[in-house]
């Protein structure tokens, strides 16, 4: 309980500088000084704070969509960008954008989840083709498919001319967020916390149908219940910021490294761990090229594959 | 040569063994290839010409050429990488040679500056981070595949990875470098198949050529490394050292051909598996040939198709990504059910 007070507490020193860091003068003494009607808290209001809380809500939200993941496909590589749900979503919001370009942006939400879903449910019948459930075979198929459904996307993108639209929400970004642009995050937040209610249920599905079965639970509603939080997650994600590549593999692999696998104790670590290492790579890519911003999802793209290398060859042995 | 052709008729006519129609022996496959391959090229400098042949000609030559040249780079370096390693899954662009390459270049922008760099002899600057990546490719895939346990699905899964990787990190470095700057780099950094540089293939073609002599001089050895390491070494091969010198020469072949064109990634994997199965023979002289000859049917054949026919632009590499992706899948599953 000490230990995840002082992960609570270093959280939110990182939101607390994500708030202050940036090219206009905000600080607490520029704040004080200027009053209530200030600049300085003006751009704290519109700017900053829904900045940092759009962070923290998609940090959060994305790492625990991961830990769902892994429960339900019972692998520990297994995340939105590993199993196509990603580029689903964004092949949703081409879609949206070809033919429906007015649509508010709920409704493109909605549309994207939908194609999340339907991605994710095409790799789970893929999964159901490999018999021995290689460990490693999934998500290499998953990333292949992946590779498959962006290829059509690039596709359409290039035909009628959306390339550069399609890099938008291909990489995640928090430049872009303002007060009044951010909002729908919070119906992740819900998400999230409706996937904590359920988390014993999907550890029990995670063990498999027959046990399921045994213990009294409706297998295929908790898998339909999980799939369809963890696509809605990406999709709000990827509508709002844009992909964060690794993060729902990465956050819960450190934190069973650290805390071993017991879902309901190590949620809140993985809650804490993926909105610590957002905020802190985006205070990154704000500071490293100051005054310009480099994106979030170039930044944590460098990291994310990195620690996932290291996961992979320091198990070789293991899954060699 | 001469059984191979024999059992593969006479397993052919025995009933439920083998494809139906009599397959045809690699030589005559690889003549249908090529007479292909030459219609695909004739088409390319003809179809839709206007004016000038003294222009049509030169401008769209180097453009054959360049499609030649790397799709004969891909097709040899993929399939001597794949018998160097045992399968027929990876192939260096999927292990991360390719943004390797990409990642080499924009290292030297980033440390040499722009202006310097796009002032640079190409032909000096081509040597040198042609030699850097071999260094580093023999280095990171020596380690790599040193390993006594060598699990494919890991091989393959770090290698994707490791792609990721290196695209993000040229990413970042580029988002670090000037913006004006930057501009000036774009052209030299993504190639197409429509800017092909000058000076840059004569170069590419140079190299090409020193990497197949070595290349060639080391076909009976693959051959005989096809059938397994142990055999391979009972045999006299000198493992190591021969897969040091391929991974060498694959390091070679994939800079010349990210330098001219950039990253295509699945070309390698769909045109040596194609090659596989229309040359029904584990020689390396038959089946390089073939996985050259259907590498240039494919970028050649396919631009025609997409650029004369339905007037897209640079979709190609798009759509061979998207065949590709699907093979791969399709080879994955199909290796875990055995």
């Amino acid at each position: 309980m000490v230990r995840f007070a002082a992960a609570i507490a270093v959280v939110l020193m990182l939101a607390l500088v994500s708030l202050f860091i940036g090219v206009s003068d905000v600080t607490p003494m520029t704040l004080f000084e200027q009053g209530p009607e200030g600049q300085a808290l003006q751009i704290l209001l519109i700017s900053r704070i829904p900045r940092t809380v759009a962070l923290v809500l998609s940090g959060v939200a994305m790492a625990v969509a991961g830990t769902i993941m892994q429960m339900l496909a019972r692998n520990r590589f297994v995340e939105p960008s590993t199993a196509g749900t990603v580029e689903s979503a964004s092949l949703g919001i081409l879609v949206v954008t070809i033919f429906a370009p007015g649509m508010p942006l709920i409704g493109k939400m909605l549309v994207a989840s939908a194609f999340a879903l339907a991605g994710t449910a095409v790799f789970l019948r893929i999964l159901r083709q490999i018999p021995l459930r290689s460990v490693l075979m999934v998500p290499l198929a998953g990333l292949m498919l992946g590779g498959v459904i962006s290829s059509i996307t690039t596709f359409f993108a290039y035909r009628y001319d959306l390339l550069q639209t399609l890099g938008a929400w291909t990489l995640g970004d928090f430049s872009g967020v303002l007060r009044g642009r951010y909002e729908l995050l919070w119906l992740s937040a819900a998400l999230t916390g409706l996937a904590y209610v359920f988390a014993d249920r999907f550890t029990a599905a995670g063990l498999g149908e027959d046990f399921s079965a045994n213990l009294g639970l409706n297998y295929h509603r908790v898998m339909r219940l999980g799939i369809s939080i963890v696509a809605m997650v990406t999709a709000v994600v990827v509508v709002t910021v844009g992909a964060i590549p690794f993060l729902g593999l990465v956050v819960p692999n450190l934190v069973s490294m650290a805390m071993g696998d017991n879902m309901r104790r190590s949620i809140p670590w993985v809650a804490a761990g993926g909105a610590g290492c957002v905020l802190a790579c985006d205070i990154i890519g704000r500071v490293i090229r100051f005054p310009y911003e480099i994106p979030i999802g170039t930044i944590f793209g460098v990291l994310g594959s990195a620690v996932f290398l290291y996961l992979l060859l320091s198990r070789r042995s293991r899954y060699g | 040569m001469a059984e191979d052709t024999v059992t593969t008729r006479v397993r052919a006519l025995l009933p439920g063994s083998g494809p139906r129609l009599a397959p045809l022996g690699p030589r005559a496959v690889i003549a249908i290839l090529a007479v292909l391959a030459v219609l695909a090229i004739i088409g390319f400098m003809t179809i839709g010409a206007q004016g000038s042949w003294s222009f049509i000609l030169p401008f769209r030559g180097a453009k054959v050429w360049s499609m030649v040249l790397v799709g004969y780079a891909i097709a040899l370096s993929t399939v001597m990488f794949q018998t160097a390693t045992a399968n027929r899954i990876l192939t260096p662009s999927i292990m991360g040679f390719d943004t390797l390459y990409a990642l080499i270049q924009t290292t030297f922008v980033f440390f040499l500056g722009g202006l310097s760099y796009a002032t640079f002899d190409p032909q000096l600057r081509f040597v040198l981070e042609t030699g850097a990546m071999v260094g580093f490719a023999l280095l990171l895939f020596r380690w790599l595949f040193s390993g006594a346990v060598r699990s494919l699905h890991l091989l393959v899964l770090a290698g994707i990875v490791l792609g990721v990787f290196f695209r993000s990190l040229s990413g970042l470095m580029q988002r670090l470098i000037d913006p004006n700057e930057f501009a000036v780099l774009q052209d030299a950094l993504f190639a197409s198949f429509n800017t092909v540089d000058g000076t840059l293939l004569a170069v590419s073609s140079a190299a090409v050529l020193v990497a197949s002599v070595v290349a060639l001089r080391l076909f009976p050895s693959l051959d005989v490394l096809s059938l397994g390491r142990e055999q391979a070494i009972n045999l006299g091969v000198d493992h190591k050292r021969l897969v040091t010198t391929v991974l060498g020469i694959v390091a070679v072949l994939v800079s010349v051909s990210t330098a001219l064109v950039g990253p295509v990634t699945f070309l390698g994997l769909l045109v040596s598996n194609l090659a596989y199965m229309v040359i029904r023979s584990h020689r390396h002289a038959y089946v390089v040939p073939a996985a050259a000859l259907i590498a240039i049917i494919c970028l050649v054949g396919g631009q025609v198709i997409l650029e004369r026919v339905f007037g897209f632009n640079s979709a190609l590499s798009i759509i061979i990504d998207f065949l590709g992706g699907i093979m791969f899948l399709f080879l994955l599953l199909r290796s875990s059910k055995r």
